[in-house]
């Protein structure tokens, strides 16, 4: 039956997650931004949440709560409500662990997901995007060469989020023309990590350029098995979860300029009052919403196990336009105030500009 | 728990509407388009009989409007003759008293085909409904009306054709602003009531729209909804002016519900198309690679599903009691601006075969854009949205 409310169980994780945003999160963002960093403190509280592990089966150690798309898309709006690198960073080991949590062989388990409900945050990874204009998912320019008794890899990936520190990465690579997935530990002979990028934004958040040269990897690590991954399903589910984030940021610039323009004074009246304004915040809120609607449409049939391509990419490519818009106008509505670093929304515009060339660096 | 499945009496309802709407409002399209003001008699009764088996209900909820949807996917002017307390009725609703719920509705179960139009705007009011000149004046038992309505949806139908009705919307103290405003139920037939035009339109052609006179027109005291009260204590909180709101609140998201109707039709009409050309709309590609016609295609689908999917909530929340008015006027912006979009972009797209009266899509360019204007135009229904996330009154955002 059609309905639009989210279960208790979700509504304790949003709240949850929503307090995290703003009590935390909300608190340092500048700073993480200006010092390209972000506290462990913060990343240790919001894994001690268990936002990532919670969906873990009991038999891998975790306290085997309902892995669910939809879910994932109301914590991913929220905590990007908090701030974009943090809530990637936060999210971060999930696209490791969430493709062998579903896709996984029963061995690829057992290894690797328990080490996701320990104490600790474990920082994992995954290599989606190379660094090449005219970028496809589904026609990686990184190989896999099947040689003996595993694979060889080769290509560049950039945009990797915490490949530096992860003990685990994911590599997406292209055998024989289709993509797949393949486990690699660090310290891997011919797995190269780079300099660590300097973007427009999400400055916070440390990702790096990787190389992989004649990197050899054994066959037991291609995700799934011999039977592989269901790779379309992976890039839907990463498109769900940016899609949910763009909602989050959007929202967070909405929310800030609405505020902002009820208090600004020109003559004499608040800038609120006068259409102009008026106007472009409301179609900033109406875009928000019909963009979170779709996430969660999307997110639903990803959740039912049906073909959620179309969805998938219709809500990614409309997302990427409206949190552009909605973050644009913001800053246009403070005006010069909106241009200075005092306030957040030029670091919300440069977040969200990323969106477009974002993909594979979240999942849900 | 977040669900986007209808019920199977939901498909079923989609199920029996889209086949009517194909088999029955399709073939007798364009005929009717062109023979403005022509009444489709045949298929109006079977419109009615289809009603009473309950195939053909529209009420103001979810089932409604996706059997709404499909029925304005055949054809968004034929939906609009179709027989019932309509928009009248709606009024009744949101404001009446349950003996006038009965006095006034009762009779729309039975007998012929009948219907019950609303009429609000004037000669020199629209979105500005506040400013209503046509007068109620209480004489003994009876109101008297006075004055000129204008863009009466059904009102030929329902004041002149059948033994149904219309609310009007007149002030019994102009001094009084929006306190004064009050609706009144004019049964058909009154005399003192008259239909004196038929507008010719742009689209929406099968459906009358309607000047209607009020001549001393005298009605029944009791046949005013709500209270006849003027309270002058709070001019931009009053009940009558409530009602129009709250009548509103549950229409807009249906009037949004005939818009993705008619913008699903030239949607699908450009996917058909496409399709038998070879042309494949290719989701999985990147947006540097896509085509251009590929781009606008998915444009249109998001924007589609973005106006339905914001219909379906601000519907839901109305099933759930949550006040809606902020997400039906999200609805009825985006949906009417949505299809008015989708259904030029059609055109554009399919070149000759757009602009072509040989086919129907140069049509719903046309109906389509009423969407954006009755109901609350595009701009009142942004108003609304704005003044709701701002939380500020009418008078401080004007």
């Amino acid at each position: 039956m059609i309905s639009f409310s989210p279960t208790e169980e979700q509504q304790m994780i949003v709240s949850m997650a929503k307090q995290l945003a703003n009590d935390e999160m909300r608190k340092i963002y500048r700073e993480c931004d200006e010092n390209g960093a972000i506290p462990d403190s913060v990343i240790d509280t919001a894994w001690k949440m268990g936002l990532t592990s919670g969906s873990i089966p009991e038999e891998y150690g975790g306290p085997g709560g309902e892995h669910s798309a939809i879910t994932g898309s109301l914590l991913a709006e929220e905590l990007a409500w908090g701030d974009l690198s943090m809530a990637m960073h936060i999210l971060c080991p999930a696209l490791f662990a969430y493709p062998v949590l579903e896709m996984g062989t029963e061995t690829q388990r057992k290894k690797y997901l328990p080490l996701f409900c320990d104490e600790k945050y474990k920082a994992a990874t995954a290599a989606f995007i190379e660094p090449r204009f005219g970028f496809d998912p589904y026609s990686l320019s990184t190989v896999a060469r099947p040689d003996g008794n595993g694979y060889v890899l080769d290509g560049k990936k950039c945009y990797v989020p915490l490949a530096a520190e992860a003990d685990l990465l994911l590599i997406y690579a292209a055998e024989n023309g289709s993509s797949q997935g393949f486990i690699i530990e660090k310290g891997t002979k011919g797995l190269e990590i780079g300099e660590r990028e300097r973007n427009m934004g999400i400055k916070a958040l440390a990702t790096y350029e990787l190389s992989l040269k004649n990197c050899r990897v054994p066959k037991e690590n291609r995700l799934g098995g011999s039977k592989g991954c269901d790779f379309n399903r992976i890039i839907n589910c990463s498109r769900v979860a940016l899609s949910a984030m763009a909602v989050g940021v959007a929202k967070a610039a909405f929310e800030y300029s609405r505020d902002y323009a009820k208090e600004r004074i020109a003559f004499g009246e608040p800038i609120a009052s006068r259409q102009a304004i008026a106007f472009m915040l409301a179609e900033m809120a109406i875009e928000i919403d019909a963009t979170r609607l779709m996430t969660w449409e999307a997110a639903w049939k990803l959740d039912r196990k049906e073909e959620a391509t179309k969805e998938a990419s219709l809500v990614k490519s409309y997302s990427d336009d409206m949190v552009i818009m909605v973050t644009d106008r913001a800053v246009q509505i403070l005006g010069g105030h909106g241009y200075v670093r005092e306030h957040p929304v030029e670091l919300w515009l440069r977040n969200g500009r990323g969106f477009a060339a974002f993909d594979g660096m979240a999942i849900v | 728990m977040i669900d986007f499945e209808p019920t199977p009496e939901q498909k079923e309802a989609i199920k029996i509407a889209h086949e009517f709407a194909k088999e029955l409002f399709r073939p007798i399209s364009r005929y009717y388009d062109e023979q403005e003001h022509e009444s489709p008699q045949e298929l109006i009764d079977k419109m009615w009989e289809k009603r009473h088996e309950g195939t053909l209900a529209l009420g103001l909820d979810i089932t409604a409007a996706l059997r709404i949807e499909e029925l304005c996917w055949g054809d968004a002017g034929l939906f609009l003759c179709i027989p019932g307390p309509g928009l009248g009725g709606a009024a009744i609703f949101a404001s009446g008293t349950k003996e006038q719920l009965s006095r006034f509705l009762g009779h729309f179960n039975e007998g012929g085909p009948k219907w019950g139009g609303m009429a609000m705007t004037e000669p020199g009011c629209g979105s500005d409904t506040s400013a209503i000149t046509t007068t109620a004046v209480r004489d003994g038992d009876e109101w008297v009306l006075n004055g000129e309505k204008i863009f009466v949806t059904y009102g030929k139908r329902a004041l002149e054709d059948s033994d149904g009705l219309v609310v009007i919307w007149a002030t019994v103290d102009k001094s009084a602003g929006r306190a004064g405003m009050k609706s009144f139920v004019v049964p058909a037939k009154t005399p003192g009531a008259r239909v004196e035009k038929l507008e010719k339109k742009l689209g929406i052609r099968a459906s009358d729209t309607a000047t209607i006179i009020l001549d001393n027109c005298r009605i029944p005291f009791e046949n005013i909804l709500g209270s006849p009260e003027v309270k002058k204590v709070d001019k931009s909180e009053t009940k009558g002016f409530k009602g129009a709101m709250a009548t509103f609140d549950a229409t807009r998201p249906i009037i949004a519900a005939q818009a993705i109707g008619v913008g699903r039709a030239a949607l699908d009409f450009v996917k058909e198309t496409l399709e038998n050309e070879g042309i494949k709309i290719r989701y999985v590609v990147p947006k540097q690679k896509l085509t251009a016609l590929e781009r606008d295609v998915m444009e249109m689908e998001a924007n589609y599903k973005a106006a339905k999917l914001l219909t379906l909530r601000a519907l839901w929340m109305m099933s759930q009691l949550q006040p809606n008015s902020l997400e039906s006027s999200m609805a009825k912006a985006k949906a009417g601006l949505a299809v008015t979009k989708i259904t030029q972009k059609a055109v554009e797209i399919m070149g000759p075969l757009g602009y072509s009266r040989k086919y129907l899509l140069e049509k719903w360019m046309r109906d389509a854009k009423i969407n954006d204007i009755f109901e609350g135009t595009g701009q009142i229904n942004m108003l609304i949205v704005a003044r709701r996330i701002l939380n500020y009154s009418r008078d401080q955002l004007k």
